[in-house]
């Protein structure tokens, strides 16, 4: 047993974003806050109905405890689960359990983080940890960079084809408003880019942004009776393997490789079924990993493929649609992003609409490669 | 009673780097555990050789004249992976796959480096 998940029982009925990009002169948990208000707006619920809160904030341990406060509710359940930037993958697969077993009615997630504002560096209470420390990685930054430096040696990838990540992004941030970081960016731009951590360059890594960002969760029975186009929720599955990648059997394979095949396996889908892809690319590395670990080409593949223009505007698999944490935002703790573009595309209202999209994969990633989560959304034709 | 991890630092300090195995076979674990993870099996200590290979390499780099500094992952012969540093190399002759040698550098912290182990010619 195990891995029961309910399929389609529970939709998204509200999301938004807030503040992305630069939004000076508030706090964190007011970002998150102003967020879930217009997520609720979205989905025509009053705030008053909300009884399950999910919420991660980068400068507050009891983030649950303050959203409840802050909200002025008495929440059934709070979790403040800490899968960095996969936290709110994992929020979503307990809400939408809690929700389909009847025990919430109506879940909100939420995240805001004002790190540019608040002094324009990652704000991360997260560490390397004792046996690391002494060595002085820059974390997170060293620990991608081996990743990325084991996979050029393992499998030929080039210094190019980890360029060919940031361009895409930049192409798709280019025709979409909220986008932070526009204009021209070229192979030539990375590799001239400075040299941080070897392999990685300024412009393999992604932006530091203010933004929030919130869903809002319903039985899909009620959903279907909202405002909004119908988002069911079709898979969705974490997966942890350590916290250090240091000590991971084999750097370049990901726990992707085992919560994407279980989302999809939920789902009813294969890949090759999944129109759209919205990844956590925190460096460029990351989307040459998570797209060989989700299946959508073989492991080693990853920099011909993204080098190929697949990913890119016009490529056979749209990924990061709204310039991604390379150029779309990054506030520090990307998942929602991932999650509030997909389902976008799922309503057919994102900026780079693609025609047509019946399902989206939204795949999150926290610590040094260490926690993965993967959601799939369909629309009314695959709920 | 200390936990595993003082227990390992204790050896550090007297010139020992300290590994664990199962009592009844398995594979080495480092960090130090209470029991073997996985399976829970009981533990013991033994002495590393100190031999690795480099199984993967980043240069950090310093706002000049500070010369960049590297952090590697090192494959233990005994199977562990711990991270660390290789001295005495440069960007060009620090490469993934070579042998290196751990050495325990003194002072208040001590803490294991690395150094390239010369391949026999011929």
């Amino acid at each position: 047993m195990g891995d029961i998940f309910p399929r389609g029982r529970v939709s998204v009925a509200g999301a938004s974003t807030f503040g992305v990009g630069e939004m000076p002169g508030h706090s964190t948990i007011e970002m998150a806050g102003k967020a879930v208000q217009l997520a609720l707006a979205d989905a025509a619920i009053g705030l008053s109905e909300v009884d399950g809160l999910f919420i991660a904030l980068p400068d507050d341990l009891f983030a649950g405890l303050s959203l409840a406060q802050y909200l002025g509710l008495h929440p059934r359940f709070t979790d403040n689960n800490r899968a960095g930037g996969a936290s709110f993958m994992s929020h979503l697969v307990t809400a939408c359990m809690m929700l389909d077993a009847g025990y919430l009615d109506c879940a909100v997630i939420a995240y805001g983080a004002n790190q540019r504002s608040s002094g324009g560096k990652l704000s991360t209470p997260a560490r390397p940890d004792r046996w690391d420390a002494p060595y002085n990685p820059m974390y997170p930054l060293s620990f991608y960079a081996l990743a990325a430096a084991r996979h050029m040696h393992q499998y030929g990838t080039t210094r190019e084809e980890l360029a060919s990540v940031a361009v895409a992004a930049r192409l798709w941030a280019n025709t979409n408003p909220e986008a932070f970081a526009k204009g021209p960016l070229s192979v030539e731009d990375v590799i001239a880019s400075r040299l941080i951590s070897s392999p990685i360059r300024a412009r393999d890594c992604c932006l530091v942004t203010d933004g929030a960002a919130a869903l809002v969760l319903t039985r899909t029975d009620r959903a279907k009776h909202g405002p909004q186009p119908l988002v069911p929720v079709l898979g969705a599955a974490a997966a942890t393997w350590y916290n250090s990648v240091t000590q991971a059997d084999d750097i370049t394979i990901t726990a992707a490789a085992e919560s994407g095949p279980r989302a999809m396996a939920m789902a009813g889908l294969t890949p090759g079924q999944i129109d759209t892809v919205q990844l956590y690319d925190a460096f460029t590395i990351n989307t040459i990993l998570f797209l060989e670990d989700l299946g959508f080409c073989a492991k080693g593949e990853g920099g011909k493929f993204v080098a190929s223009g697949a990913i890119s505007p016009g490529g056979s698999l749209p990924v990061n649609t709204n310039g991604g944490g390379l150029s779309c935002c990054h506030p520090g703790m990307y998942g929602m992003f991932a999650m509030v573009e997909a389902v976008r595309q799922m309503r057919g209202t994102a900026a780079n609409q693609i025609a047509g999209a019946k399902t989206a994969l939204a795949h999150g990633n926290g610590g040094t490669l260490s926690a993965q989560a993967t959601v799939i959304f369909g629309n009314a034709e695959t709920a | 009673m200390s936990g595993p991890s003082a227990e390992w630092d204790a050896a550090l300090a007297e010139g020992r780097f300290l590994l664990q195995r199962p009592v009844d076979g398995g594979a080495t674990v480092f960090p130090p555990r209470a029991f073997a993870p996985g399976t829970g099996a009981e533990l013991e200590w033994f002495e590393a050789s100190g031999l690795g290979t480099v199984y993967s390499a980043t240069w950090i780099q310093r706002k000049p004249p500070e010369p960049p500094y590297n952090v590697v992952l090192v494959d233990l012969a005994e199977g562990a992976r711990m991270m660390g540093c290789v001295e005495g190399v440069t960007p060009e002759t620090l490469q993934i796959g070579m042998t290196v040698k751990a050495r325990i550098v003194g002072g208040e912290t001590p803490k294991i480096v690395f150094d390239p182990v010369e391949q026999a010619h011929g």
